[in-house]
């Protein structure tokens, strides 16, 4: 199974996302890039993402990914 | 705001689609984004294919067809119909209004209504309580709620936000007076001040169309389009849908004290494949009970997709049996609506070709 950072690096694999301090603001991921992202994680930790969490602030950091996909159900 | 009425009808709904199919296999490469990128978005927005009207073909045309095929299909007597309501945000021009261009066309009688509605995706829920107010009237007796958008003629084939998905049609619905007494519980929000998520912002009054105004410029992320192409804010469109729609529905629910496991269909617009799937889920309604085929089959016609919806998924059941559907239109103006009625046993619910 993949993690988060992989499948970011899987969607733009032309960044480095380890070296950001904001996805958003650097525009590293646009808002399709969001939905590709969710799909994604979805698909890879069985869980379902809020239609109302799927907002910039959700997603520009790899530590706010992984407290949405926690707060979704992801299991640790 | 809550809205109520009694005796009320829909006898009828016809679709009207192009020939055109355009396919998004055909179109990625439009786009200045790589191609892998363009198509992980295939299966999770719904981009497939869409139907699209011919350089020149206007809203009118589109309707005329379909008002000329229900007469000849004997569905329709010419001199019946007391008023046009025809919602549409692409008129063939600015004036005259377009309804009296289609009642030209088909030699109508005088003594009716014509009236052009300013409204989009809203706007299958918007000409139907217009058409419940006017059936008030002891003399309108039928009300042609005309559904027409042809959009894809103000969208850039170069934007990929807006291009895949959008989609040209119309519909006819037929609205009467009913023998019953059955609740239409309805409810309509309208927000101004979100008016730039959705626009065409140069070609009217405020900014007319010259020759800057056309040319075509890249947005910062990628898409091509021009001052007179229709431009979306993806992201601000979809938090408002999540945000104000299933609040919407669960008051309207409430307010008709009907629970939403009581609901036959959720017929609701289509902007895009994944936004429905998560308005179920929000919901907590199976997909099967909220069609989202249309966007990826047909596009996202506007005000047309629920209409559209109602005659590719219900079909001739809308003939036989009674269903209690939920319709819910969300989008431009910001304008979100729904409407939670009795509908079948109509006279008739088919789609056609426009040729």
């Amino acid at each position: 199974m993949k993690n988060i950072a992989e499948i970011l690096n899987s969607i733009r694999p032309e960044f480095d996302f380890n070296n950001s301090k904001d996805f958003i603001k650097e525009g590293m991921l646009d808002s399709f890039d969001l939905i590709t992202l969710v799909a994604a994680i979805e698909e890879a930790f069985g869980i379902k993402i809020d239609g109302r969490d799927i907002v910039p602030e959700n997603f520009n950091s790899l530590a706010a990914i992984e407290a949405l996909a926690s707060r979704s159900g992801r299991k640790k | 705001m809550n809205l109520l009425y009694h005796g009320r009808k829909i006898s009828g709904i016809l679709s009207v689609l192009p020939s055109t199919i355009s396919k998004f296999d055909d179109e990625a490469g439009n786009y200045s984004f790589p191609r892998d990128k363009t198509m992980r978005l295939k299966s999770v927005m719904g981009f497939n294919e869409h139907r699209v009207v011919p350089e020149g073909v206007c809203v009118s045309d589109l309707c005329v067809f379909g008002i000329e095929r229900l007469i000849a299909d004997g569905k329709l007597e010419k001199d019946s119909i007391d008023a046009i309501l025809l919602i549409t945000q692409s008129p063939d021009h600015f004036m005259p209004p377009t309804s009296n261009i289609i009642q030209g066309r088909l030699g109508l009688k005088r003594d009716m209504i014509c009236l052009d509605i300013n409204q989009g995706c809203a706007g299958f829920e918007i000409g139907l309580l217009q058409a419940f107010a006017l059936l008030d009237q002891q003399e309108i007796r039928k009300v042609l709620v005309l559904n027409a958008d042809v959009l894809s003629r103000k969208t850039s084939k170069q934007d990929r936000n807006s291009y895949p998905l959008i989609g040209d049609a119309a519909s006819i619905t037929i609205v009467e007076r009913s023998g019953d007494d059955i609740p239409i519980h309805a409810n309509v929000q309208m927000d101004g001040s979100q008016r730039e998520a959705l626009q065409i912002p140069a070609g009217g009054f405020r900014i007319p169309a010259t020759p800057a105004t056309a040319i075509m410029k890249d947005d910062g992320s990628g898409n091509i389009r021009s001052a007179e192409n229709l431009v979306m804010n993806g992201q601000d469109v979809f938090s408002f849908v999540m945000t104000e729609v299933p609040p919407m529905i669960q008051s309207l629910a409430a307010y008709a004290d009907t629970p939403l496991e009581k609901i036959d269909y959720f017929l609701f617009h289509q902007p895009n494949k994944f936004m429905i799937q998560k308005l179920a889920e929000k919901l907590e309604v199976p997909y099967e009970k909220m069609p989202g085929n249309i966007v990826e089959n047909y596009g996202n016609s506007s005000g047309v997709t629920i209409p559209v919806n109602v005659t590719v998924n219900l079909g001739e059941r809308a003939v036989l049996e009674r269903l209690k559907v939920c319709f819910a239109g969300f989008g431009v103006g910001l304008t979100w609506s729904s409407i939670l009625m009795d509908i079948g046993k109509m006279d008739f619910c088919y789609s056609v070709n426009f040729e």
